[in-house]
């Protein structure tokens, strides 16, 4: 197993912020549209981390318009220029599902301070 | 019957990597060589060209008499393995001379020969893909049954060749137009795409494609 770790450890990314279900994130995508590279920002709350080495992912959530758009990225994806944690959030759950079916002034999430 | 150049590994097990244009790739790792040439065949001495090439060594203690008399020829220790790779061009290898993952190249297509996961003595559904009886309508202890398996009176018998129930896996298999990923010489380690016969720690042979 030793020959793998090295492998995946190559692979990931050991610069990504550590963040959870229910922090806000700002993900900044690199989007390569035909010659030009730009760059796009996904904005949201995380709904869940997933664990792992190279397969880990975290799905982010937010409501463009009124219609809710969630986007799962893959942690260690060479795309993702970077992420920003905008704000931690006080949840309960690892996975806040809970949050899809919520509207409104039900939808927001307390900050968590850590001290 | 020409064959081609390999090189014989060990399974490591699979993991994803991703490509230079971000997408994830399924690649399997494969722990191969350096492996000594043992023998050399030689249309004089033979009647064909081919080398014999060995793999996984262990203490000498381990080796019984005639194969530490074989391997002594090559000089360089005992090993587990030992495979023949039969193919023109042979007789220009050199007895004792190593074969690592340098032969591959990234981009290159092999095919891998092993032994697959026995699965031991299976049904019909499973060994042959058969759909199985009715969940209901009357079936009674035979959901998983294959159905008939021939005739009546003529033609008499089973008709050779019958799909049935018996033993699977365990046999070797071999996977062709696999594309090699990466080739990492430091550690001995290729990484080709996708999946390989076998389980974790087998013994497989990796081979240029034809």
């Amino acid at each position: 197993m030793n020959a793998i770790h090295k492998i995946e450890l190559e692979q990931m990314r050991l610069d990504m912020p550590s963040f959870r279900a229910g922090d806000t994130v700002k993900v900044f995508l690199r989007i390569i549209e035909g010659e030009k590279e730009r760059i796009q920002v996904f904005q949201g709350a995380v709904l869940r981390v997933r664990k792992g080495t190279t397969n880990a992912t975290f799905t982010v959530r937010k409501v463009s318009d009124g219609v809710g758009v969630e986007r799962v990225f893959p942690m260690h994806s060479p795309f993702i220029e970077r992420v920003e944690v905008v704000s931690q959030g006080k949840v309960r759950r690892g996975r806040i599902y809970y949050l899809r079916r919520l509207k409104g002034k039900a939808a927001r999430i307390k900050t968590r301070t850590d001290w | 019957m020409a064959g081609t150049l390999g090189i014989l590994g060990r399974k490591l097990g699979m993991t994803r990597i991703f490509a230079d244009d971000g997408t994830m790739v399924p690649v399997t790792v494969i722990q191969a060589g350096p492996c000594p040439v043992v023998q050399i065949k030689t249309p004089a001495s033979d009647g064909y060209e081919a080398v014999q090439i060995a793999f996984d060594q262990i203490p000498e203690r381990k080796a019984t008499k005639p194969m530490r008399g074989h391997l002594a020829k090559a000089g360089r220790g005992e090993y587990r393995v030992l495979r023949e790779l039969r193919f023109d061009g042979a007789g220009g290898f050199e007895l004792g001379m190593d074969l690592t993952v340098s032969i591959f190249a990234p981009g290159e297509k092999v095919k891998v020969t092993g032994t697959s996961i026995g699965k031991g003595f299976q049904g019909v559904m499973k060994r042959w893909n058969f759909a199985g009886l009715k969940a209901t309508h009357g079936t009674e202890k035979a959901h998983r049954s294959g159905g008939s398996i021939g005739n009546n009176t003529e033609p008499g018998k089973v008709m050779k060749g019958k799909k049935m129930a018996g033993h699977m896996g365990a046999k070797t298999v071999t996977c062709i137009g696999l594309e090699i990923v990466d080739v990492r010489p430091e550690d001995n380690i290729l990484l080709v795409k996708g999946q390989i016969p076998g389980p974790r720690n087998a013994v497989v042979m990796v081979r240029k494609q034809g």
